[in-house]
């Protein structure tokens, strides 16, 4: 019988704890988005123009949809991309 | 005294109109010139003037490429107007702006206290706050 140090991999492996998302609005205090700021809201789309998911991004739900809306407005002014290919 | 307290609200109310604060952007066609470019803002802070409104900041970003084609153009001039009008001047401004065929598209946005807080501080250079957000 093995010793117990020996015995390497039979529970799981402790890994590293991933950092906990947090909701980047309300940490800084902000409380307007600007959809004029395009290189802001650049962080919440992905290189397709799609609006990443708040499971990515961490924002709170309040906070995700004046995202969106800023993005959305942003798109109506030409200033973002509806859809495009390797955007960033 | 007391009975007459609402009676004043409302003489109150309609002396003075609530003003709203708002902010235009507006799509321009490329081919204007400077002085065309600047004659179409004229005659809509003129406009604006007229119907009791007030300019707050205005800031034509001038030429820029567009993320998509409108009306088959890819450059166009863009101007923000930053300003505060009674609740009904946006509907007239509007019809302006359909008959107008300069004008490729038009967006009115109402700002609220936080947003009137964040362009004047953007407009001074004084950090917003969200440079720190961006970091993250």
């Amino acid at each position: 019988m093995a010793k117990s140090n020996e015995i390497k991999y039979l529970t799981a492996i402790k890994q590293e704890k991933t950092k906990k998302k947090f909701c980047r609005f309300k940490k800084y205090g902000i409380r307007y988005i600007d959809y004029k700021d395009v290189e802001f809201l650049k962080k919440f789309i992905n290189e397709q123009g799609k609006l990443l998911p708040r499971r990515l991004t961490g924002n709170s739900l309040k906070y995700q949809r004046k995202v969106s809306d800023a993005v959305k407005k942003a798109r109506q002014m030409a200033l973002l991309p509806y859809v495009t290919d390797l955007f960033k | 005294m007391a009975t007459f307290a609402p009676l004043n609200l409302f003489i109150n109310k309609n002396k003075f109109r609530v003003m709203n604060n708002y902010e235009l952007m507006v799509i321009l066609t490329p081919v204007l010139s400077e002085e065309e470019f600047k004659a179409a803002q004229k005659k809509y802070t003129d406009f604006l003037s007229e119907n009791g409104g007030k300019v707050t900041h205005s800031n034509p970003w001038g030429l820029k490429s567009l993320a998509y084609p409108i009306q088959k153009k890819t450059t166009a001039l863009y101007w923000v107007l930053e300003y505060s009008a009674p609740s009904d001047f946006n509907e007239k401004l509007k019809v302006q702006f359909l008959r107008d065929d300069q004008i490729l598209r038009h967006m009115i946005t109402s700002l609220d206290k936080y947003a009137v807080e964040y362009n004047a501080k953007k407009r001074s250079g004084v950090q917003t706050g969200n440079e720190k957000a961006a970091e993250a």
